[in-house]
């Protein structure tokens, strides 16, 4: 098995690893940086992100109100440490994309555009046009290009964690071209794989979100924090799913049920405000838990519409004006067209709430350090505990700039003053690696189909795991999923050739999937309250006496995981109601 | 929802297993509004899970799944059934080597796109803490549509001169260094133009057009190399006929 020696290896090249490689190669060009991805940089799914990033910039806004915006958005189960940490960098790292290249939205005068988003209390999200996470991910890849320290390796598979002496020292990768399997010795490891969306059958997750950088994590120890706590995107695209930005509602969309009844105004988010006029965090901008949970109330009192697609409410911008459309939401207003056959200019849209981002994952500090030494992680793949129980729209672009930096800037402290590896220990657990894949080539009583595993898993969360959660869906969710991961030892591999397999990547991505689901099923089934995105019918209260905690799900193999908690973090933000009345309580 | 039999004709290569590439047919039932990316899913799914191709966003902006779709590069997320009555025929992306069925190779794209220095490469650099530099909103819009290029390479799948001249730095690649020559922040037109104002680069284009024509983000990269010809033009005759030159 060829090995390749590094200095800090990085799993995933989206926003959060494309930013740390810049901040390794910047703070020392001496260092060896390898780039592993299993697509190319611009392929990966930050590129979907729509809306912008939130950073304080206008005089009449605030570190502290960004602060208060971010804690409560999420429920008080933030670690305030974190989000005051996170409001500091925020402008920093925004301004720092612009001084690569990022063609943000610009004022008259030629200062940076913000334009206001869901839960925010001020205007303060950077956006270039509904296209800011694909400009953030073209400029980061770009601006990396200059730097000869950084080498890529497009198209490598990431398999397993090499752990030793205590301590994450590299990873088993394959080469997806060749089938090689190759090991990184590296003396740090940052994980940037992002999220796990395609557990669920309706997402806006592309198809690579499948949890690997999670899942490798979790079997190497690493608990993960949290996972209960999956966003809904209020509004995607009924059939495909596909993500229409909440910067629809910033600019003044509104949502009407089949009366033509803004009903939000019905859920603790009104009165209801003049249209073309939205106001900041009230109605339709109000947080994405409290706008999605109250689709669901509209289904209950049968006041969606029937579509051909399934049950919808509407999103009504034709009172933008087809000017302002193609100016703000020239992307919206094309997929719309393209999949839907609606032209948003013209007629108000069929949406409904779509799986769009999981809160957990890798337990990580404000380092962004994982608790197994040498191994960092940032982006939506880590849970830092910024965004508590629910993200707000236009925070997570920010920060996987934010703890991209700091993963690196972690990994440049842990490696000084390390001892020797023990490559020989490392290439023992290397070959573990290779067994289990061989295993996989070689076997000939599997029964189970992939695709038929995969499905099962996809109905199972989307049954039992949505919106609104039972005790008894959730029971049936883990013990379904702890079948699955049963019967997936009994997987067949159908295609068994080395070049480009992707019948073997998808095997081992349900894999990964398997595990994210079963760490976010136990940790749902034993949070016995409702916060956030986490919505019990049997426990309706938030709970802070018992559950202002973090869910920690440890990996048992096949056995069920222990679960653990841990304190949440308050620096000054005692625990307090979620106001988005408009001010009008 | 209305339903229909699509009829697939795939290139399939296994470079382990087959001398050469060869077509192989499926019936796969399709939704109508689907997009073929959605029928070469459904075949993996349930007919032929050893079918290999790339995709990801389904939304036309990860640049991932581009395949020549009757003959024509397309985005195989946004080529859309009603819009193929007939057998659809799905081959690789031309011009490029095939690595397994409608996987291509992309090293050369990759590479070009380093070679033109595609990154900001400021005119006066300054520190984080001065602030933005400022840009009105027209000289963004200069820039602005030759930013939004996915790389999902329809244009050099598209461009005859690329197909006969492999060392041609290609569309996607010139009008990307033409997106930072325009940006009002950038001051690296020199370094650039020793890559694109060559014969390997803007000269080669005979300006046929076909890459604008596939684009499926309407960044026109013919326009982006007809304007990066007219100013290296300029260049020269300032260079020879002015007196002193302007360099």
């Amino acid at each position: 098995m060829e090995t390749i020696n590094t200095d800090v290896a990085i799993i995933g090249a989206g926003g959060a690893g494309l930013r740390a490689a810049i901040a390794l190669a910047q703070a020392d060009p001496t260092l060896r940086v390898a780039l592993i991805s299993k697509v190319y940089p611009m392929r990966s799914h930050t590129c979907a992100a729509e809306g912008g990033a939130a950073g304080v910039i206008k005089s009449d806004d605030s570190f502290d109100m960004h602060f208060d915006d971010t804690v409560g958005g999420g429920d008080w189960l933030s670690d305030q440490d974190c989000v005051e940490y996170f409001v500091k960098e925020a402008p920093k790292e925004l301004m720092q994309l612009e001084h690569w290249g990022c063609p943000w939205n610009r004022e008259a005068d030629g200062s940076v555009a913000v334009r206001p988003f869901g839960g925010m209390k001020k205007q303060r999200t950077w956006f270039a046009a509904d296209k800011s996470g694909f400009h953030i991910l073209h400029t980061l890849f770009q601006t990396t290009l200059q730097f000869p320290s950084i080498t890529r390796y497009d198209e490598y598979y990431a398999l397993d964690l090499l752990v030793d002496d205590g301590r994450c020292q590299g990873l088993t990768a394959m080469e997806m071209r060749s089938g090689l399997i190759k090991q990184f010795h590296a003396k740090a490891v940052i994980i940037a794989g992002g999220g796990a969306g395609r557990m669920f059958p309706f997402t806006t997750n592309g198809a690579i979100k499948t949890g690997d950088g999670m899942a490798m994590a979790y079997r190497a120890g690493v608990p993960l924090k949290d996972m209960e706590f999956v966003q809904y995107h209020p509004t995607g695209l009924p059939n495909t799913g596909s993500l229409l930005t909440e910067a629809c509602r910033g600019e003044g969309g509104v949502l009407v049920n089949k009366n033509g009844r803004r009903y939000l105004q019905d859920y603790g988010m009104g009165p209801e405000t003049p249209l073309g006029q939205p106001q900041l965090k009230t109605m339709e901008l109000g947080p994405r838990d409290r706008v999605s949970q109250a689709y669901w109330h509209e289904l209950q009192k049968g006041n969606t519409v029937s579509t051909r697609w399934g049950e919808c409410v509407l999103m009504d911008m034709r009172h933008l004006g087809e000017k302002k459309i193609n100016e703000r939401l020239p992307l919206v207003r094309e997929l719309a067209i393209a999949y839907l056959g609606v032209d948003i200019v013209t007629d108000a849209v069929p949406i409904r709430p779509v799986v769009h981002y999981m809160m957990g994952g890798i337990s990580t500090n404000t380092k962004a350090a994982t608790p197994l030494p040498g191994l960092f992680a940032a982006g939506e793949c880590a849970c830092v505990s910024l965004n508590g129980a629910n993200r707000l729209g236009s925070n997570s672009l920010v920060e996987l700039l934010v703890f991209g930096k700091s993963a690196a800037m972690s990994a440049i402290e842990h490696i000084g003053g390390l001892p020797a590896p023990n490559a020989a220990a490392l290439e023992a657990r290397a070959a573990q690696t290779q067994a289990r894949i061989l295993d996989l080539f070689s076997r000939t009583d599997g029964t189970e189909s992939m695709s038929g595993l995969r499905k099962e898993m996809t109905d199972t969360m989307e049954k039992n795991v949505g919106i609104y959660r039972t005790e008894a869906g959730l029971k049936e969710a883990v013990d379904k999923i702890a079948q699955l991961r049963q019967r997936y030892q009994h997987v067949v591999l159908n295609d068994r050739s080395n070049v480009f397999n992707t019948d073997l990547f998808q095997v081992l991505e349900l894999g990964c999937m398997l595990d994210c689901a079963e760490a976010l099923t136990v940790g749902a089934l034993a949070r016995k309250e409702s916060r956030g995105a986490h919505q019990r019918l049997d426990f309706t209260e938030r709970d802070d006496e018992h559950y202002l905690r973090h869910s920690m799900v440890y990996y048992q193999g096949l056995d069920t995981p222990r679960v653990d908690y841990l304190d949440v973090v308050i620096t000054k933000s005692p625990p307090g109601v979620r106001d988005y009345s408009g001010g009008h309580k | 929802m209305n339903e229909r039999l699509v009829q697939l004709e795939v290139l399939r290569y296994n470079p382990e297993t087959d001398t050469e590439p060869h077509f192989q047919r499926y019936e796969v039932t399709c939704k109508e509004e689907w997009v073929v990316l959605d029928a070469l899913n459904a075949v993996k799914e349930s007919i032929d899970p050893t079918l290999n191709y790339r995709w990801s966003c389904h939304m036309a902006v990860c640049g991932s799944c581009g395949m020549m779709v009757n003959g024509e590069p397309k985005l195989s997320c946004h080529a859309f059934l009603r819009d193929y009555p007939g057998v659809i025929r799905v081959e690789p992306l031309a011009n490029f080597p095939i690595e397994r069925d409608l996987v291509t190779v992309a090293d050369d794209f990759i590479d070009k796109l380093k070679r033109v220095k595609p990154y900001l490469i400021p005119a006066k650099p300054k520190a984080i803490e001065e602030g933005e530099y400022k840009q009105t909103p027209a000289q963004l819009m200069k820039y602005r549509q030759f930013s939004m290029c996915i790389n999902c390479m329809l244009c050099y799948a598209a461009c005859p001169e690329y197909a006969l001249q492999p060392k041609f730095i290609g569309p996607a690649a010139i009008t990307l260094a033409h997106r930072y020559n325009l940006d009002s922040r950038d001051g690296g037109r020199d370094e650039r133009q020793e890559v694109v104002a060559t014969n390997e680069g803007v000269w080669e284009c005979s300006f046929v057009g076909a890459c604008s024509e596939v684009c499926p983000k309407a960044v026109d990269p013919a326009g982006a190399l007809q304007q990066v010809k007219v100013a290296s033009t300029l260049d020269w005759f300032k260079e020879h006929l002015l007196p002193g030159g302007s360099k």
